[in-house]
Protein backbone atom coordinates (compact mmCIF):
# COMPACT_ATOMS: atom_id res chain seq x y z
CA UNK A 1 0.00 0.00 0.00
CA UNK A 2 1.30 3.81 -0.73
CA UNK A 3 2.36 5.27 1.95
CA UNK A 4 0.67 8.67 3.18
CA UNK A 5 3.48 10.97 1.65
CA UNK A 6 3.09 9.23 -1.51
CA UNK A 7 -0.99 9.54 -1.69
CA UNK A 8 -0.38 13.18 -1.06
CA UNK A 9 1.64 13.87 -3.96
CA UNK A 10 -0.43 11.84 -6.41
CA UNK A 11 -3.21 13.84 -4.75
CA UNK A 12 -1.98 17.32 -5.70
CA UNK A 13 -0.89 15.85 -9.21
CA UNK A 14 -4.07 15.02 -9.90
CA UNK A 15 -5.41 18.06 -8.91
CA UNK A 16 -2.86 19.90 -11.18
CA UNK A 17 -3.91 17.83 -14.05
CA UNK A 18 -7.52 18.55 -13.60
CA UNK A 19 -6.52 22.44 -13.47
CA UNK A 20 -4.77 22.27 -16.83
CA UNK A 21 -7.84 20.23 -18.50
CA UNK A 22 -10.13 22.74 -17.09
CA UNK A 23 -8.33 25.59 -18.61
CA UNK A 24 -7.99 23.68 -22.21
CA UNK A 25 -11.69 23.03 -21.59
CA UNK A 26 -12.87 26.76 -21.09
CA UNK A 27 -10.30 27.71 -24.13
CA UNK A 28 -11.85 25.05 -26.34
CA UNK A 29 -15.44 26.40 -25.68
CA UNK A 30 -15.19 29.81 -26.43
CA UNK A 31 -13.13 29.17 -29.41
CA UNK A 32 -16.09 26.70 -30.31
CA UNK A 33 -18.40 29.12 -29.93
CA UNK A 34 -16.38 31.78 -32.41
CA UNK A 35 -15.83 28.56 -35.19
CA UNK A 36 -19.44 27.73 -34.77
CA UNK A 37 -20.69 31.27 -35.44
CA UNK A 38 -18.23 31.59 -38.48
CA UNK A 39 -19.71 28.41 -40.30
CA UNK A 40 -23.05 30.26 -39.23
CA UNK A 41 -22.32 32.76 -41.22
CA UNK A 42 -21.10 31.39 -44.28
CA UNK A 43 -24.52 29.55 -44.56
CA UNK A 44 -26.49 32.04 -46.56
CA UNK A 45 -23.88 32.61 -49.20
CA UNK A 46 -23.04 28.46 -49.31
CA UNK A 47 -27.30 28.31 -49.49
CA UNK A 48 -27.84 30.33 -52.56
CA UNK A 49 -24.66 29.16 -54.56
CA UNK A 50 -26.83 26.12 -53.92
CA UNK A 51 -30.14 26.71 -55.50
CA UNK A 52 -28.60 28.85 -58.03
CA UNK A 53 -26.41 26.25 -59.17
CA UNK A 54 -29.32 23.30 -58.99
CA UNK A 55 -31.99 25.56 -61.31
CA UNK A 56 -28.53 26.38 -63.83
CA UNK A 57 -27.01 22.64 -63.82
CA UNK A 58 -30.46 21.38 -64.57
CA UNK A 59 -31.21 23.31 -67.22
CA UNK A 60 -28.12 23.51 -69.39
CA UNK A 61 -27.17 19.95 -68.76
CA UNK A 62 -29.45 17.42 -70.08
CA UNK A 63 -29.50 17.93 -73.45
CA UNK A 64 -26.35 19.04 -74.71
CA UNK A 65 -23.62 16.64 -73.26
CA UNK A 66 -20.86 17.56 -75.61
CA UNK A 67 -20.69 21.27 -74.30
CA UNK A 68 -21.21 20.74 -70.79
CA UNK A 69 -18.51 22.20 -68.33
CA UNK A 70 -15.57 20.17 -67.64
CA UNK A 71 -15.78 20.26 -64.10
CA UNK A 72 -19.24 18.32 -64.58
CA UNK A 73 -18.36 15.81 -67.37
CA UNK A 74 -17.82 12.50 -65.38
CA UNK A 75 -14.86 10.79 -67.16
CA UNK A 76 -13.42 6.97 -66.66
CA UNK A 77 -11.46 6.85 -63.41
CA UNK A 78 -7.98 6.25 -63.62
CA UNK A 79 -6.71 8.15 -60.63
CA UNK A 80 -8.57 9.08 -57.23
CA UNK A 81 -7.33 12.06 -55.26
CA UNK A 82 -8.94 12.61 -51.76
CA UNK A 83 -8.95 15.54 -49.68
CA UNK A 84 -8.92 15.28 -45.95
CA UNK A 85 -9.33 17.64 -43.56
CA UNK A 86 -8.35 17.01 -40.16
CA UNK A 87 -7.34 19.20 -37.24
CA UNK A 88 -3.50 20.20 -36.14
CA UNK A 89 -3.73 18.98 -32.62
CA UNK A 90 -4.66 16.36 -30.35
CA UNK A 91 -6.24 16.29 -27.08
CA UNK A 92 -9.88 16.11 -28.94
CA UNK A 93 -10.79 11.88 -27.67
CA UNK A 94 -11.35 10.19 -30.54
CA UNK A 95 -11.57 12.72 -33.17
CA UNK A 96 -8.31 12.31 -34.93
CA UNK A 97 -8.17 8.34 -34.61
CA UNK A 98 -11.87 8.38 -36.35
CA UNK A 99 -11.37 10.51 -39.29
CA UNK A 100 -8.16 8.16 -39.74
CA UNK A 101 -9.89 5.02 -39.55
CA UNK A 102 -12.64 6.72 -41.97
CA UNK A 103 -10.66 8.12 -44.50
CA UNK A 104 -7.90 4.78 -44.30
CA UNK A 105 -10.47 2.42 -45.33
CA UNK A 106 -11.93 4.71 -47.61
CA UNK A 107 -8.36 4.68 -49.48
CA UNK A 108 -7.83 0.99 -48.89
CA UNK A 109 -10.88 0.41 -50.85
CA UNK A 110 -10.58 1.74 -54.09
CA UNK A 111 -9.30 0.45 -56.95
CA UNK A 112 -7.81 3.08 -59.00
CA UNK A 113 -4.33 4.56 -57.51
CA UNK A 114 -5.34 7.32 -54.85
CA UNK A 115 -3.47 10.64 -53.81
CA UNK A 116 -4.16 12.31 -50.72
CA UNK A 117 -4.22 16.02 -50.22
CA UNK A 118 -4.34 16.31 -46.49
CA UNK A 119 -5.32 19.60 -44.73
CA UNK A 120 -4.05 19.26 -41.10
CA UNK A 121 -1.20 17.86 -39.31
CA UNK A 122 -3.26 14.64 -37.96
CA UNK A 123 -4.43 13.61 -41.06
CA UNK A 124 -1.09 14.35 -42.83
CA UNK A 125 0.78 12.14 -40.37
CA UNK A 126 -1.84 9.56 -40.47
CA UNK A 127 -1.14 8.77 -44.23
CA UNK A 128 2.69 9.67 -44.08
CA UNK A 129 2.58 6.21 -41.83
CA UNK A 130 0.55 4.21 -43.84
CA UNK A 131 3.15 5.02 -47.26
CA UNK A 132 -0.20 6.83 -49.32
CA UNK A 133 0.59 9.21 -51.47
CA UNK A 134 1.07 12.70 -50.57
CA UNK A 135 0.14 15.20 -53.41
CA UNK A 136 0.44 18.27 -50.80
CA UNK A 137 -0.41 19.16 -47.48
CA UNK A 138 -1.83 22.16 -46.05
CA UNK A 139 -1.09 23.14 -42.16
CA UNK A 140 -1.46 25.32 -39.72
CA UNK A 141 -4.72 26.93 -41.11
CA UNK A 142 -5.21 28.36 -37.41
CA UNK A 143 -8.31 27.91 -35.50
CA UNK A 144 -10.74 30.29 -37.79
CA UNK A 145 -9.36 29.63 -40.96
CA UNK A 146 -10.10 32.74 -43.64
CA UNK A 147 -11.47 31.69 -47.06
CA UNK A 148 -8.63 33.30 -48.76
CA UNK A 149 -6.53 30.57 -46.45
CA UNK A 150 -8.64 27.82 -48.56
CA UNK A 151 -8.58 29.40 -51.92
CA UNK A 152 -5.12 27.52 -52.84
CA UNK A 153 -6.44 24.45 -51.41
CA UNK A 154 -9.94 24.54 -54.10
CA UNK A 155 -7.12 26.14 -56.72
CA UNK A 156 -4.89 22.70 -56.82
CA UNK A 157 -7.55 20.25 -56.63
CA UNK A 158 -9.35 22.05 -59.48
CA UNK A 159 -6.23 22.37 -61.48
CA UNK A 160 -5.07 18.68 -60.83
CA UNK A 161 -8.72 17.43 -62.08
CA UNK A 162 -8.18 19.51 -65.29
CA UNK A 163 -4.87 18.96 -65.87
CA UNK A 164 -6.61 15.36 -66.18
CA UNK A 165 -4.10 14.17 -63.20
CA UNK A 166 -6.74 13.14 -61.07
CA UNK A 167 -10.34 11.51 -62.90
CA UNK A 168 -12.23 12.35 -59.21
CA UNK A 169 -12.35 13.82 -56.08
CA UNK A 170 -13.61 13.46 -52.58
CA UNK A 171 -13.53 15.11 -49.32
CA UNK A 172 -13.21 13.69 -45.97
CA UNK A 173 -13.59 15.82 -43.26
CA UNK A 174 -15.20 15.90 -39.52
CA UNK A 175 -19.17 16.61 -40.11
CA UNK A 176 -20.21 18.83 -37.19
CA UNK A 177 -23.34 17.04 -36.19
CA UNK A 178 -23.48 18.88 -32.46
CA UNK A 179 -21.29 19.83 -29.94
CA UNK A 180 -21.66 15.90 -28.70
CA UNK A 181 -21.44 14.57 -32.21
CA UNK A 182 -18.97 14.51 -35.00
CA UNK A 183 -19.06 12.53 -37.88
CA UNK A 184 -16.37 11.79 -40.36
CA UNK A 185 -17.56 12.15 -43.98
CA UNK A 186 -16.80 11.06 -47.61
CA UNK A 187 -18.61 13.13 -50.30
CA UNK A 188 -17.84 13.86 -53.84
CA UNK A 189 -16.31 16.97 -54.80
CA UNK A 190 -15.46 16.77 -58.21
CA UNK A 191 -16.42 16.08 -61.02
CA UNK A 192 -19.43 18.23 -59.61
CA UNK A 193 -22.89 16.35 -58.73
CA UNK A 194 -24.98 19.43 -59.20
CA UNK A 195 -27.07 19.83 -55.59
CA UNK A 196 -30.43 18.22 -55.74
CA UNK A 197 -33.19 20.68 -56.02
CA UNK A 198 -34.18 22.45 -52.90
CA UNK A 199 -37.57 22.08 -51.88
CA UNK A 200 -39.88 25.12 -52.89
CA UNK A 201 -37.61 26.07 -55.26
CA UNK A 202 -39.11 26.02 -58.84
CA UNK A 203 -36.67 24.18 -60.76
CA UNK A 204 -37.78 26.41 -64.27
CA UNK A 205 -38.05 29.38 -62.18
CA UNK A 206 -34.33 29.75 -64.00
CA UNK A 207 -36.13 29.77 -67.53
CA UNK A 208 -37.01 32.93 -67.75
CA UNK A 209 -33.96 35.10 -66.41
CA UNK A 210 -31.95 37.26 -68.68
CA UNK A 211 -28.07 35.87 -68.15
CA UNK A 212 -25.39 38.41 -68.43
CA UNK A 213 -22.98 37.47 -70.67
CA UNK A 214 -24.00 34.55 -70.95
CA UNK A 215 -25.81 31.08 -69.20
CA UNK A 216 -22.86 29.21 -70.24
CA UNK A 217 -20.17 32.29 -68.75
CA UNK A 218 -22.13 32.81 -65.08
CA UNK A 219 -22.17 28.55 -65.02
CA UNK A 220 -18.43 28.68 -65.53
CA UNK A 221 -17.97 31.18 -63.14
CA UNK A 222 -20.20 29.77 -60.28
CA UNK A 223 -18.93 25.63 -60.55
CA UNK A 224 -15.11 26.54 -59.45
CA UNK A 225 -16.72 28.98 -56.76
CA UNK A 226 -18.99 25.80 -55.86
CA UNK A 227 -16.01 23.77 -55.29
CA UNK A 228 -14.35 26.98 -53.14
CA UNK A 229 -17.74 27.06 -51.32
CA UNK A 230 -17.57 23.41 -50.20
CA UNK A 231 -14.27 23.10 -49.20
CA UNK A 232 -14.05 26.19 -46.97
CA UNK A 233 -17.25 24.77 -45.33
CA UNK A 234 -15.46 21.59 -44.65
CA UNK A 235 -12.96 23.46 -43.50
CA UNK A 236 -14.79 25.30 -41.50
CA UNK A 237 -16.46 22.24 -39.77
CA UNK A 238 -13.39 20.68 -39.27
CA UNK A 239 -12.59 23.85 -36.95
CA UNK A 240 -15.97 23.62 -35.00
CA UNK A 241 -16.19 20.12 -35.14
CA UNK A 242 -12.05 19.88 -33.17
CA UNK A 243 -13.00 22.36 -30.39
CA UNK A 244 -16.00 21.06 -29.76
CA UNK A 245 -14.58 17.21 -29.23
CA UNK A 246 -11.78 18.97 -27.69
CA UNK A 247 -14.37 20.42 -25.19
CA UNK A 248 -15.97 17.59 -24.31
CA UNK A 249 -12.98 15.21 -24.11
CA UNK A 250 -11.32 18.00 -21.43
CA UNK A 251 -14.76 17.82 -19.71
CA UNK A 252 -14.15 14.41 -18.96
CA UNK A 253 -10.64 14.34 -18.15
CA UNK A 254 -11.18 16.99 -15.67
CA UNK A 255 -14.78 14.88 -14.28
CA UNK A 256 -12.26 11.98 -14.13
CA UNK A 257 -9.63 13.74 -12.67
CA UNK A 258 -11.85 14.84 -9.64
CA UNK A 259 -13.54 11.32 -9.52
CA UNK A 260 -9.82 10.41 -8.99
CA UNK A 261 -8.90 13.39 -6.37
CA UNK A 262 -12.16 11.88 -4.56
CA UNK A 263 -10.81 8.56 -3.98
CA UNK A 264 -7.61 9.80 -3.50
CA UNK A 265 -8.34 11.74 -0.10
CA UNK A 266 -10.74 8.93 1.13
CA UNK A 267 -7.82 6.63 0.82
CA UNK A 268 -5.57 9.06 2.33
CA UNK A 269 -7.70 9.91 5.21
CA UNK A 270 -8.27 6.35 6.32
CA UNK A 271 -4.24 6.25 6.00
CA UNK A 272 -3.90 8.31 8.24
CA UNK A 273 -6.56 8.08 10.57
CA UNK A 274 -4.97 4.08 10.57
CA UNK A 275 -1.65 5.82 11.80
CA UNK A 276 -3.14 7.77 14.64
CA UNK A 277 -5.25 4.85 15.75
CA UNK A 278 -1.89 3.28 15.44
CA UNK A 279 0.10 6.19 17.74
CA UNK A 280 -2.73 6.45 20.45
CA UNK A 281 -2.50 2.44 20.58
CA UNK A 282 1.83 2.42 21.08
CA UNK A 283 1.02 5.35 23.51
CA UNK A 284 -1.61 3.31 25.55
CA UNK A 285 0.27 -0.20 25.43
CA UNK A 286 3.58 2.02 26.76
CA UNK A 287 1.75 3.60 29.58
CA UNK A 288 0.13 0.65 30.50
CA UNK A 289 3.58 -1.54 30.47
CA UNK A 290 5.13 1.20 33.03
CA UNK A 291 2.29 1.17 34.99
CA UNK A 292 2.16 -2.53 35.14
CA UNK B 1 -42.23 47.92 -53.64
CA UNK B 2 -38.99 48.68 -53.07
CA UNK B 3 -35.75 46.32 -52.94
CA UNK B 4 -34.74 44.23 -51.03
CA UNK B 5 -30.84 43.82 -50.63
CA UNK B 6 -28.51 41.16 -49.47
CA UNK B 7 -24.77 41.53 -50.18
CA UNK B 8 -23.12 38.19 -49.12
CA UNK B 9 -19.72 36.72 -48.99
CA UNK B 10 -18.81 33.50 -48.13
CA UNK B 11 -17.16 34.35 -45.11
CA UNK B 12 -20.01 36.72 -43.95
CA UNK B 13 -23.44 38.32 -44.32
CA UNK B 14 -22.37 42.03 -45.40
CA UNK B 15 -25.38 43.20 -45.26
CA UNK B 16 -29.08 43.11 -45.80
CA UNK B 17 -31.13 45.91 -46.96
CA UNK B 18 -34.42 46.54 -47.05
CA UNK B 19 -36.39 49.26 -48.69
CA UNK B 20 -33.70 50.16 -51.51
CA UNK B 21 -34.83 52.56 -54.17
CA UNK B 22 -31.50 52.13 -56.20
CA UNK B 23 -28.97 49.62 -56.71
CA UNK B 24 -25.64 50.12 -58.98
CA UNK B 25 -23.59 47.17 -59.12
CA UNK B 26 -20.43 46.85 -61.74
CA UNK B 27 -22.09 44.40 -63.84
CA UNK B 28 -19.20 42.64 -66.00
CA UNK B 29 -21.27 44.08 -69.04
CA UNK B 30 -20.62 47.24 -67.64
CA UNK B 31 -22.05 49.55 -65.06
CA UNK B 32 -25.82 49.34 -64.33
CA UNK B 33 -28.49 50.38 -61.94
CA UNK B 34 -31.16 48.27 -60.98
CA UNK B 35 -34.47 49.31 -59.96
CA UNK B 36 -37.70 48.22 -58.28
CA UNK B 37 -40.08 45.69 -60.63
CA UNK B 38 -36.30 44.47 -62.38
CA UNK B 39 -36.85 41.80 -64.66
CA UNK B 40 -35.26 38.36 -63.25
CA UNK B 41 -32.10 38.78 -63.97
CA UNK B 42 -28.57 36.62 -63.15
CA UNK B 43 -25.47 38.19 -63.82
CA UNK B 44 -21.86 38.29 -63.00
CA UNK B 45 -19.93 41.17 -61.67
CA UNK B 46 -16.42 42.74 -61.54
CA UNK B 47 -14.49 44.14 -59.29
CA UNK B 48 -16.12 47.83 -58.30
CA UNK B 49 -18.51 50.08 -56.11
CA UNK B 50 -21.60 49.22 -55.29
CA UNK B 51 -24.42 51.65 -54.17
CA UNK B 52 -27.39 51.11 -52.49
CA UNK B 53 -29.52 53.90 -52.23
CA UNK B 54 -32.42 54.58 -49.71
CA UNK B 55 -34.43 57.48 -48.42
CA UNK B 56 -31.76 60.19 -49.20
CA UNK B 57 -29.12 57.56 -47.70
CA UNK B 58 -26.58 56.20 -49.65
CA UNK B 59 -24.10 53.34 -48.76
CA UNK B 60 -21.41 51.91 -50.83
CA UNK B 61 -19.50 48.69 -50.92
CA UNK B 62 -16.14 47.54 -52.41
CA UNK B 63 -16.76 44.25 -54.08
CA UNK B 64 -14.11 42.54 -56.29
CA UNK B 65 -16.59 40.53 -58.26
CA UNK B 66 -18.93 37.66 -57.68
CA UNK B 67 -22.31 37.31 -58.95
CA UNK B 68 -26.02 38.81 -58.83
CA UNK B 69 -29.57 37.56 -58.95
CA UNK B 70 -32.75 39.57 -59.11
CA UNK B 71 -35.46 38.03 -58.90
CA UNK B 72 -39.45 39.46 -57.69
CA UNK B 73 -37.59 42.74 -56.17
CA UNK B 74 -35.41 40.74 -54.35
CA UNK B 75 -31.84 41.10 -54.95
CA UNK B 76 -28.66 38.62 -53.65
CA UNK B 77 -24.92 39.60 -54.10
CA UNK B 78 -22.72 36.63 -54.12
CA UNK B 79 -19.37 38.63 -54.02
CA UNK B 80 -16.18 37.01 -53.79
CA UNK B 81 -15.47 39.42 -51.26
CA UNK B 82 -17.06 42.92 -50.51
CA UNK B 83 -16.39 45.69 -47.53
CA UNK B 84 -18.52 48.50 -46.74
CA UNK B 85 -16.25 51.61 -47.83
CA UNK B 86 -15.83 53.12 -44.56
CA UNK B 87 -13.82 49.93 -43.87
CA UNK B 88 -11.86 50.08 -46.69
CA UNK B 89 -8.06 50.26 -45.72
CA UNK B 90 -6.41 52.93 -47.84
CA UNK B 91 -3.22 51.77 -46.63
CA UNK B 92 -3.46 48.58 -47.68
CA UNK B 93 -4.89 48.86 -50.78
CA UNK B 94 -1.87 51.39 -51.89
CA UNK B 95 0.50 48.68 -50.69
CA UNK B 96 -1.18 46.12 -52.57
CA UNK B 97 -1.17 47.99 -55.89
CA UNK B 98 2.32 48.95 -55.67
CA UNK B 99 3.34 45.42 -55.07
CA UNK B 100 0.97 44.45 -57.83
CA UNK B 101 2.81 47.02 -60.00
CA UNK B 102 6.00 46.15 -59.17
CA UNK B 103 5.30 42.33 -60.25
CA UNK B 104 3.79 43.15 -64.11
CA UNK B 105 6.71 45.86 -64.44
CA UNK B 106 9.52 42.57 -63.66
CA UNK B 107 7.28 40.71 -65.59
CA UNK B 108 7.35 43.25 -68.78
CA UNK B 109 11.13 43.41 -68.19
CA UNK B 110 11.16 39.72 -68.69
CA UNK B 111 13.26 39.36 -65.22
CA UNK B 112 10.79 37.20 -63.72
CA UNK B 113 9.45 33.87 -65.41
CA UNK B 114 7.38 32.42 -62.51
CA UNK B 115 5.08 35.97 -62.04
CA UNK B 116 1.57 35.11 -62.21
CA UNK B 117 0.28 37.62 -64.66
CA UNK B 118 -3.03 37.49 -64.40
CA UNK B 119 -3.68 36.99 -61.03
CA UNK B 120 -0.99 39.95 -60.51
CA UNK B 121 -3.07 42.17 -63.20
CA UNK B 122 -6.52 41.35 -61.16
CA UNK B 123 -4.75 42.58 -57.98
CA UNK B 124 -3.92 45.07 -59.74
CA UNK B 125 -7.13 46.23 -60.63
CA UNK B 126 -8.62 45.32 -57.32
CA UNK B 127 -6.31 47.62 -55.28
CA UNK B 128 -6.96 50.37 -57.92
CA UNK B 129 -10.93 49.76 -57.55
CA UNK B 130 -10.55 50.29 -54.02
CA UNK B 131 -8.44 53.33 -53.94
CA UNK B 132 -10.68 55.17 -56.46
CA UNK B 133 -13.94 54.23 -54.27
CA UNK B 134 -11.90 55.75 -50.95
CA UNK B 135 -10.94 58.87 -53.43
CA UNK B 136 -14.51 59.74 -54.63
CA UNK B 137 -16.03 59.19 -51.00
CA UNK B 138 -13.40 61.21 -48.61
CA UNK B 139 -13.39 64.54 -50.89
CA UNK B 140 -15.86 66.77 -49.73
CA UNK B 141 -18.90 67.90 -51.61
CA UNK B 142 -21.85 66.17 -52.69
CA UNK B 143 -21.23 62.83 -53.19
CA UNK B 144 -21.74 61.48 -57.28
CA UNK B 145 -21.57 57.84 -58.24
Amino acid sequence: MATIRQLKRRIQSVKNTAKITNALQLVAASKMRRAQDRAEQSRPYAQKLRVVLAGLASQSGEDQDAARHPLLVSRPVNNIAVLHITPDRGLCGGLNANMNRSAGTFVAMQHEPVQVVAVGKKGRDFFVRAHVHLAAEFTDLGDYPSQADTLGIARLIIDDYLAGKVDRVYVSFPEFVSTATQRPAIRQLLPIEPPAPVDGVDEAQFADYIFEPSPDVVLAGLLPRYIEMQIYEAILQNAASFQSAQMVAMKNATDNAQDITRELTLTYNKARQEQITKELLDIVGGAAALEG
Amino acid sequence: MPLTVELVTAERVVRVEQGVDVLVVPGSEGQMAILPHHAALMTTLDPGELVMRRAGQEDAFAVTGGFLEVRNDRVTVLADAAEPFEEIDATRAEAARARAEERLRLYREGRAGDVDVARAAAALQRSLMRLRIVQRRRRPGPPRV
